[in-house]
């Protein structure tokens, strides 16, 4: 069946679809009972679960975080949501020192089945401290899982697909996108963990994105087509793992290579991605690889700085035509 | 008490004493390697918290864990094999003294991040609590763990989530090498807990009948559903911080003074009959085969470096 909605309403949905048919899932975080999600995700869920399925957390960010690792660990498949991706660092430790390393320290004998959604992103004019892309920087960490959801139809997927999983999986919500509506079926097959999509395809270049970033990429393209430029998009879906047999598959197709993130480009997932195209796909190269990624400051207040800071449909056009030219 | 229990409790606080003599010994050899941190001189607290726990009962301990493990009942055998870096070990090798698990005695380790284990300990106890299991967490961590942002957040979760944890602070007055009345403003740890509104109590640490009488009482408390306990024990390490501690910022008058309370020493004074040399002999043998066990264990295949990262595989 198939029907248009928004992203919020796709993760919602997911969330409470889980919560229906598996008793060991709750939903743990700042706010997200009473006051109903700080992004509105759980509203009335406190109402439809209860409290003891809805649980409103002190601003300890460490300690429930935790307690979600340690809930895991007794056998329950908890949701913990962080409100907004900068205070994730308050719980970086329990994230990964413990929910990270506990199944290898412990010989295999302790999985931890956490799933810890965040809200990422810039683009409200929320400044340094509430707008930041640090997905890159935990899809760094062996033993963690990195999702991040574009379309509406992987916003309600990935619940089920990180819960499923037996180990500690992150999905990372930008903020742009809750209010976007998009298709949902939900009696397609979820694709795995760990596949990309190739949203578009085409022939000249391949643009490797994810997140928000997808759309961007996605209208560049159109643009860049009607100058004759027939640029391939695909949409990672995951950070770690990465899915290096249709990034290189692609890469042999188009031979050249951009990559849209809203990450910082030093040490980014970006720059992970051109080290692996590099080691294993070096002599499809035609043209050196290009990169747009948020430029090198905490994201400023004012509108006009944040949006020059940020990847842009127009940088990307800018960028497709650069690469294209390269020979 | 009866003599019985209290022989028992001898025997399993010279365990420990005998078993971390040997592991000084073989870290002096380079058989073991890595951090080494001893428990000697706070024996008494692990016997006497282990005994009040049915086999269900979870444990989240810290770095200092060999102790614990060891009155948790997991082998000598498997304990010693993981500080060799062997597959036998309870770890298989991955944790080494640090970071001791079994899942058979629900040990859910050894966590060397201070303060790091109490959010777990309060999650497993929010399952037990939403699973309807009448199991009770025990969470052991030192007085260095009461500066960490996450003993408060801890505490105040599980006395507003009325969750059934046994919080147990091994108080020996020195985070590492820095006293505590140079780190708190408040050094009795258990009006901390109070604070919180926890039902908590000082014992003292050195006496393993007054451990073993304030545990029994804290776990039927928990088990009748009144929420989380905390026990402070008041305790002395007779040893370095670690295998590198120079020991410069206590005087050795002071090492001496609290070696006059050795748990065993007291506990053998009140009672006499104990047979110390039966149990002394039986223990050399049990730690011997532990040696044995361990110097005969498995290295495992570096081909297997990258297990346990993730349940199942992943793609690349």
């Amino acid at each position: 069946m198939s029907e248009k909605i928004t992203y919020r309403e796709a993760v919602r949905k997911g969330i409470r679809e889980a919560m229906e048919n598996d008793k060991r899932v709750f939903l743990m975080g700042e706010d997200v009972g009473h006051y109903g999600g700080s992004y509105a995700v759980s509203m009335g869920f406190l109402e439809l679960f209860g409290s003891e399925r809805i649980i409103d957390t002190p601003l300890s960010e460490s300690a429930f975080t935790g307690a979600g690792i340690g809930a895991a660990l007794g056998g329950m498949r908890p949701i913990v949501e962080i409100m907004t991706v900068n205070f994730s660092l308050l719980a970086l430790d329990q994230i990964m020192n413990n929910a990270a390393t506990l199944l290898h320290m412990s010989g295999g004998q302790f999985n931890v089945p956490l799933v810890i959604r965040m809200a990422t992103g810039g683009g409200k004019q929320l400044a340094a401290q509430h707008s930041h892309s640090l997905e890159g920087l935990y899809a760094h960490i062996p033993g963690l899982k990195v999702l991040i959801p574009a379309t509406v139809q992987d916003a309600y997927d990935m619940v089920a697909l990180a819960l499923a999983d037996p180990d500690p999986v992150l999905i990372f919500e930008n903020v742009m996108l809750y209010n976007i509506k998009g298709e949902l079926d939900t009696e397609a097959l979820p694709l795995v963990i760990g596949k990309a999509k190739t949203e578009r395809t085409g022939k000249d270049l391949t643009i490797l994105t994810y997140g928000i970033s997808l759309f961007k990429a996605l209208e560049a393209a159109e643009i860049l087509s009607s100058e004759g430029i027939d640029a391939e998009v695909i949409d990672l879906r995951s950070l770690r793992p990465l899915d290096d047999e249709t990034i290189m598959n692609s890469v042999a197709k188009t031979h050249r290579v951009m990559i849209v993130d809203e990450g910082w480009k030093s040490g980014s997932i970006s720059a992970e991605i051109m080290a692996r195209i590099n080691e294993q796909a070096f002599f499809e190269l035609d043209a050196p690889m290009g990169r747009v990624c948020t430029v090198e400051v905490p994201i400023p207040y004012a509108s006009h700085l944040e949006q020059a800071a940020l990847p842009s449909t127009e940088k990307i056009v800018t960028m497709g035509r650069k690469l294209m030219e390269k020979s | 008490m009866e003599l019985d229990l209290a022989r028992e409790f001898y025997r399993k606080m010279l365990l420990i004493r005998r078993f971390e003599e040997k592991c000084v010994e073989l870290y002096s050899k380079e058989k073991i390697r890595g951090f080494l941190h001893l428990y000697i001189g706070e024996e008494a607290i692990a016997v006497g918290i282990m005994d009040a726990l049915s086999p269900e009962d979870a444990v989240f301990t810290t770095y200092r864990d060999h102790g614990q493990a060891l009155a948790r009942g997991i082998q000598p055998n498997r304990i010693l094999a993981e500080m060799y870096g062997k597959v036998e070990g309870c770890s298989r090798g991955r944790g080494g003294s640090m970071h001791l698990f079994d899942a058979h005695t629900h040990f859910y380790g050894g966590n060397a991040i201070v303060a790091g284990g109490l959010p777990l300990a309060v999650g497993m106890a929010l399952a037990d609590k939403m699973m309807k299991r009448n199991r009770v967490t025990v969470c052991i961590f030192g007085d260095g763990a009461v500066a960490e942002g996450e003993f408060h957040e801890s505490l105040n979760l599980a006395a507003l989530w009325h969750l059934p944890v046994l919080f147990v602070c091994e108080n020996n007055g020195y985070a590492m090498g820095t006293a505590l009345e140079f780190t708190e403003s408040e050094t009795n740890i258990s009006l901390k807990a109070a604070a919180y509104r926890i039902s908590s109590r000082q014992v003292d640490g050195m006496d393993v009948v007054a451990v073993a009488e304030a545990a029994q009482e804290a776990v039927s408390e928990i088990r009748a559903g009144n929420g989380p306990v905390f026990i402070e024990c008041l305790t002395y390490r007779f040893r370095a911080h670690s295998m590198f501690d120079a020991e410069r910022y206590r005087e050795k008058s002071e090492v001496e003074e609290w070696k006059k309370k050795d748990p065993l020493l007291l506990l053998h004074q009140r009672f006499p009959n104990i047979d110390i040399d039966k149990y002394e002999t039986e223990i050399v043998q049990i730690i011997d085969e532990a040696v044995d066990f361990a110097e005969n264990g498995t290295l495992e295949s570096i081909d297997d470096l990258e297990k346990f990262v993730y349940s199942c595989e992943v793609i690349p």
